[in-house]
């Protein structure tokens, strides 16, 4: 969704029948491409490592309808949704993922290293904030009412890079939109054994507005955020919004140490098992849609060839 | 003009033809104008792009990473080089990567200025010539101040590789002279390396970077007065990726004897990759393999008697070399 940067505050119809099928359709599909990656790790068809955001990916697609293509949007080792919302590219997505043509960054990257247009995943905790502040920096005298959205987990409050970019963020008022997507677990250690105080008091020790969200209805989200990411823009201030959010799979791939019974309680609060009750008429059938898409999609890129990169000279012994 | 001028003067000449160039780092406005004094009068000339920033050497690299990313030029002053290593993340795994880990080479233009070395007496955390620390990474270049290459030309040289460099200046170089060099010997400068020599041919050749130069040339002066020993000094304004210089070739066949001084500590020092580098070029043309000139291992302490004796200096030096010729 494209919106310019003086827009008046958009009209979020309320939902209630579930998200429009435009939505749905696009949490769908980052729900299908997940599912398809821990399906080929299982066949033994991908190298390295993933990281996938299932159930978390009502959030980006609920940010992006917020954001701007000219807003930078900076993501992180659990990407991917932040990826296909703002590109609707599953294509291109996993052939960097699988190394083969048409790869967004040549296959060098992976999964947690992409960069297009002026969206960029980093795969260091903490280390996007203080460049994304840079950014926040330049737009704010070079592109005034656009902004810099960074996404981070609870996890990445562990680090200290955090501090010092929420101190520079505040003090030099930028246009920093922090999304912090909090699903309780930082790879195996819960929030409550990693995280002393709370990041709604972290944000207010360096007086910077805090907005919890604990909803996965994205156009009741939507209302809520538009308002407070507009003063994002117009006032070139830092926010944090905080999602209250659940992370149904492995931090990787296989490495889950959670009980069952546990995980099956998220599964329960899950958007998608939501979503399936209020949409019953409709959601059946763009959840195979989505399925078959990236099914045809995953058949087509594993049969692609090897991506090429002639890589950078350098000039070192 | 002194080196501390003629820095400042280049970073004021910057400023002002580079709409887009961002100055940020610790106590850099007026009237402090920075730890040593490079920044004055900087931010009273550009005061929305010369920025005072909090202690925080990690973010303050990430913001020169993030604007270069968004097209701009940005110089960080690290208060003391040995603070780097809180911004090492920012180096290692951002800003250099992002020159190639996306697939196609993405222009970063952020010089990090790292004030180094040891002789004033600020012990084992302000002293250390950090450098051989950032040796090796790609896309990461580290050029080192010198008393022979002005500095305006340095700069104009890092923003066009359009990739992260480091730029190691050597404390007590600030109130030295530029480009002064007595008789007999004479400075000329090409491709990058002064060339000190006496004009015949050397019966050494010293490589050396410019924090160290005018001690490795007082040596060579001594040498030559006490031992006739004839040498040639090398100084290299970039460190890393090092590259003989072509006048190397005539100097090393000659001499067939090579020295490279550096303050650093003991182990794993630059000095080791350079001589990789001749060894692999000249291997059968060496009278015997690189000799490495370097500062004492361990802490660098804070007493002065006790820094003195850690420290690479002229006598260290001297001795170094007429001990390897002599025997």
């Amino acid at each position: 969704m494209t919106r310019p940067v003086t827009a008046e505050p958009a009209v979020f119809p309320a939902e209630a029948d579930g998200p429009d099928d435009a939505d749905l359709s696009l949490m769908l599909m980052i729900r299908a491409f997940e599912l398809k990656l821990l399906d080929l790790f299982g066949r033994g068809l991908l190298n390295g490592t993933t990281h996938t955001c299932l159930g978390q990916e009502y959030i980006p697609v609920a940010m992006e309808a917020l954001l701007d293509p000219g807003d930078h949007v900076f993501s992180n080792h659990r990407g991917h949704g932040h990826y296909l919302a703002r590109f609707r590219d599953p294509a291109g997505l996993l052939a960097e993922i699988m190394g083969r043509e048409g790869a967004v960054c040549a296959g060098v990257g992976g999964s947690q290293h992409i960069r297009r247009d002026r969206f960029l995943s980093t795969g260091v905790q903490g280390e996007s904030l203080p460049v994304a502040a840079g950014v926040a920096l330049h737009l704010k005298r070079a592109e005034p009412g656009r902004l810099a959205c960074v996404y981070i987990g609870d996890g990445t409050f562990g680090e200290g890079a955090v501090y010092e970019a929420f101190n520079i963020a505040s003090l030099w008022a930028l246009p920093l939109l922090v999304v912090v997507e909090n699903n309780g677990i930082a790879q195996s250690t819960p929030t409550s054994r990693h995280l002393a105080g709370s990041i709604a008091g972290r944000a207010a020790a360096f007086g910077i507005d805090h907005h919890l969200v604990e909803s996965s209805d994205v156009t009741e989200i939507r209302r809520t955020l538009d308002p407070l990411v507009s003063r994002v823009r117009s006032r070139s201030t830092p926010l944090v919004v905080e999602f209250v959010t659940r992370r149904l799979g492995p931090h990787s791939k296989g490495d889950d140490t959670r009980p069952a019974p546990a995980v099956q309680a998220l599964r329960e609060q899950d958007w998608y098992a939501r979503c399936a009750a209020a949409c019953s008429g409709r959601f059946p059938r763009l959840d195979a849609e989505a399925r078959a898409h990236i099914d045809a999609v995953a058949a087509e890129v594993t049969a692609r060839g090897p991506s090429r990169w002639e890589g950078t000279r350098w000039e070192g012994p | 003009m002194r080196v501390a001028e003629n820095l400042n003067a280049a970073l004021a000449a910057l400023l002002a033809r580079e709409p887009n160039l961002y100055l940020l780092g610790e106590d850099v406005v007026d009237p402090y104008g920075g730890a040593f004094k490079i920044t004055r009068g900087l931010s009273t000339g550009f005061p929305d792009r010369v920025l005072s920033t909090p202690i925080s050497e990690n973010a303050v690299t990430g913001l020169a990473a993030g604007l270069a990313l968004s097209g701009d030029l940005a110089i960080v002053e690290i208060m003391f080089g040995d603070f780097a290593a809180l911004a090492f993340d920012q180096l290692l795994n951002f800003a250099s990567k992002s020159v190639s880990m996306y697939g196609s080479r993405l222009p970063m233009r952020m010089v990090v200025r790292c004030p180094v070395g040891g002789g004033r007496g600020y012990g084992p955390t302000h002293s250390q010539s950090p450098q051989k620390h950032f040796v090796g990474i790609p896309n990461l270049a580290l050029y080192e101040l010198s008393p022979f290459h002005d500095n305006l030309a340095v700069f104009e040289e890092m923003f066009a590789r359009a990739e992260p460099c480091v730029f190691f200046e050597d404390k007590v170089l600030y109130t030295r002279r530029m480009g002064a060099v007595e008789p007999p010997f004479s400075v000329e400068v090409s491709g990058g390396v002064a060339r000190v020599s006496l004009g015949g041919p050397p019966d050494c050749v010293v490589i050396a970077p410019g924090g160290v130069a005018h001690r490795a040339l007082a040596a060579m002066r001594s040498l030559l007065v006490e031992e006739e020993i004839a040498g040639t000094l090398l100084v290299p304004s970039r460190l890393y990726p090092f590259d003989l210089p072509d006048v190397f070739d005539a100097d090393v066949r000659a001499a067939r004897r090579v020295f490279v001084v550096e303050e650093s500590t003991a182990g794993g020092t630059w000095g080791a990759e350079v001589a990789h580098v001749v060894h692999r070029r000249h291997w059968g043309r060496l009278a015997l393999p690189v000799t490495l000139i370097h500062s004492l291992g361990g802490v660098i302490p804070t007493a002065a008697h006790l820094e003195r004796a850690a420290l690479v200096n002229e006598s260290t030096i001297h001795s170094a070399i007429r001990e390897t010729i002599r025997g």
